[in-house]
């Protein structure tokens, strides 16, 4: 077993816990899960999960009565896919794991209405499917999206989020026996846009997920993907990247909970900062339970802050509760644009704004790669592009484009 | 002739407790084709003026003037200065994460001559430049310093300046770290430049032993912040029997 943890490079802000051999306070195995309203009362931003949550802004989504008329959702299917529209009572809602706090339950009990994309048994898509959440207006919105891979497809499946709304969302995600899916989570809301997504991925056995998410717009962004492994051999990869600007807050807290043996995980999440008030939360909770032997995880999340004010919160938290791993080990670093890289650059004739792209290009350039579907690789590196050219108008004085 | 001109140069670096005076009075003048060797103890600040000369924001220069062929070294910014000719290979290479050695250099070759390399002639001229320094062709692939040895950073950097045809080059204790054999293949670099361009070197080091391949002109001895000594080739020949001890006895001040 290797456990490992790399906190050379200064971590910013947050506690980080460490939890070998003992169930620390405010355990994930503990943690209150339930489809009731009233299980999971309004926060008072003082608990764990809402700590670091702007939770006067979130508001809206904690109330028990959200419509359902703010947001439209359009879906652009691949030939071998099945797209229903099925009414709340659908028995195949809710088995992706319960919710987990108090915007998951509102968001659970508010819809009526949930979009099922179903990739059939052996089908091996031809194309991305994709389904487009678009906000149409103010009215604080629940949605409801189920992602089916039955066994041994193979598929990609795209969510994307646009416009501008109040939105309570829950996606959920079962990727059957031997099932390969990707799905992406794009959120590249227009400004006023709050968003608060559970989603909640179930894994059978030799089932591979690649789960992105991709966070740029919005005024708030709140997205918790949990991850549970069923049966044995699954494989989970966790990408996400996200840019925040002046006043933003995007937070992503990830739960990956390895109740079976001989499963795989991966967590990289990586983000930029700028602008006074850009406020960016990562957590990362991964448990071992007692029987799940020969798990291996690794965790990394990585920020890189561009300009004064921005703050990175960045807290890694494994539990261990078996010693018999394959390797569990996690990294957090927070760094700011880093003076001798732009001098080394500038010393090589390349000017200052010209330095700065390529250093942030540098930065994310390993993980869009990863992700593995050209139309989303393409889409962020134009996104990063208009991000950069908000920070180069601050550099030049010259207005944004 | 082109030349680079340094006149009672002084220059501080920022810390806690204020300002801190390192130069204290340089007077240099290097011309097109000529190679000078700084050499002098730790702490004596030969690092410091070739890091002020490229305009690194630590230093502020107090005084003074440092002239590139007549113009204004120190009113330009750190990449105008680059543009302007000259280049700086650096003790300690940073790394960028991310941005490809090839990328990195074409960028740079871009706009330094101000205009994109052409395609074909340019992949050509950086295969050539790496072979000669022994560089594995792999390497362009990588991610500018990112996990690279000592000697490939230091190759790196006169893969650079050969590429880069700056017309001085400043090289700040390159050989420090180096084997010999790598510290040969980093002199030929240096040589090759000087035999195919009039490019005019300041070649800093702490060792005689880098001059046994770069033959310099000149050699001036740095002592608490400003020139001690100078003299030709035989200068350098002397330091190596004598060491810096007998100017170090008339500087208290110096730390090691």
């Amino acid at each position: 077993m290797t456990l490992t943890t790399d906190h050379s490079r200064a971590v910013a802000d947050g506690a980080h816990t460490h939890g070998v051999g003992g169930k620390p306070q405010g355990s994930r195995a503990e943690r209150r899960t339930s489809f009731s309203l009233e299980d999971i009362p309004v926060p008072n931003g003082r608990e764990e999960e809402w700590r670091f949550s702007p939770a006067d802004r979130l508001q809206p989504l904690f109330q028990a009565e959200l419509g359902t008329s703010g947001v439209t959702v359009q879906v652009t299917a691949a030939p071998e896919v099945k797209v229903e529209t099925v009414a709340r009572d659908d028995a195949r809602l809710g088995t992706a794991g319960r919710p987990g706090d108090r915007t998951a339950v509102t968001a659970w009990n508010a819809f009526e209405q949930a979009t099922i994309v179903t990739i059939p048994k052996e089908a091996v898509t031809s194309e991305v499917t994709s389904v487009r959440l678009e906000g149409v207006s103010q009215d604080a919105t629940a949605a409801h999206v189920l992602v089916r891979a039955e066994q041994h497809s193979e598929s990609v499946v795209l969510i994307d989020h646009a416009g501008s709304g109040l939105l309570s969302e829950t996606v959920e995600i079962v990727v059957e026996d031997g099932a390969h899916l990707t799905v992406v989570s794009v959120q590249d809301w227009a400004d006023g846009a709050v968003h608060a997504s559970s989603h909640r991925a179930r894994l059978g056995r030799d089932a591979k997920l690649k789960h992105v998410v991709v966070t740029f717009g919005g005024d708030v962004v709140r997205i918790t993907p949990d991850a549970e492994f069923t049966a044995t051999g699954g494989e989970v990869e966790m990408v996400g990247l996200y840019f925040a600007d002046t006043d933003q807050h995007q937070e992503h807290r990830l739960f990956v909970d390895h109740a079976v043996p001989d499963c795989k995980s991966r967590v990289t999440y990586k983000g930029a900062l700028q602008g006074s008030g850009a406020h960016t939360v990562w957590v990362g909770d991964v448990l071992i339970r007692a029987n799940a032997e020969n798990t291996d995880t690794y965790e990394l999340n990585r920020n890189l802050v561009l300009s004064d004010g921005a703050r990175a919160d960045s807290v890694p938290n494994l539990e261990i509760e078996t010693g018999e791993i394959a390797g569990a080990g996690h990294a957090s670093a927070t760094g700011r644009f880093d003076d001798e890289q732009l001098f080394y650059l500038q010393a090589r004739g390349i000017p200052e704004v010209e330095a700065r792209r390529l250093v942030v290009r540098g930065f994310f350039a390993e993980l869009i790669h990863e992700i593995g579907v050209p139309s989303v690789e393409e889409r962020l590196l134009a996104s990063i592009e208009a991000e950069l050219e908000k920070s180069m108008s601050v550099i030049t004085g010259a207005p944004a484009a | 002739m082109p030349t680079l001109e340094i006149r009672d140069l002084h220059v501080s670096v920022e810390t806690k407790e204020g300002p801190k005076p390192i130069l204290r009075g340089v007077d240099l003048t290097i011309a097109s084709g000529e190679t000078h060797a700084i050499m002098g103890p730790n702490g004596s600040g030969k690092s410091t003026l070739a890091s002020a000369l490229a305009g690194h924001p630590k230093y502020t220069v107090t005084s003074g003037t440092a002239t590139l062929d007549g113009e204004d070294l120190l009113e330009m910014t750190v990449d105008q200065r680059a543009r302007a000719g000259l280049f700086l290979a650096m003790q300690y290479p940073v790394e960028v994460s991310g941005v490809s050695v090839a990328n990195f250099l074409r960028t740079a070759k871009t706009a330094i001559s101000g205009e994109a390399p052409k395609l074909r002639t340019w992949g050509k001229e950086v295969k050539g430049a790496m072979e000669n320094l022994r560089m594995d062709p792999a390497f362009a692939e990588r991610s500018v310093n990112e996990g690279f040895s000592g000697g490939e950073k230091k190759r790196h950097e006169i893969l650079q300046m050969e590429l880069f045809k700056p017309r001085f080059a400043i090289l700040d204790e390159t050989d420090s770290g180096l084997d010999v054999d790598a510290l040969r293949i980093v002199s030929e670099g240096v040589n090759r430049a000087k035999e195919q361009t009039d490019i005019g070197i300041l070649l800093i080091t702490h060792y005689t032993r880098i001059l046994r391949y770069i033959k310099p002109d000149f050699v001036h001895v740095f002592v608490d912040g400003k020139i001690a000594e100078e003299g030709g080739r035989e200068l350098a020949d002397r330091l190596e029997e004598e060491g810096y001890d007998k100017y170090l006895g008339a500087n208290k001040t110096v730390s090691a």
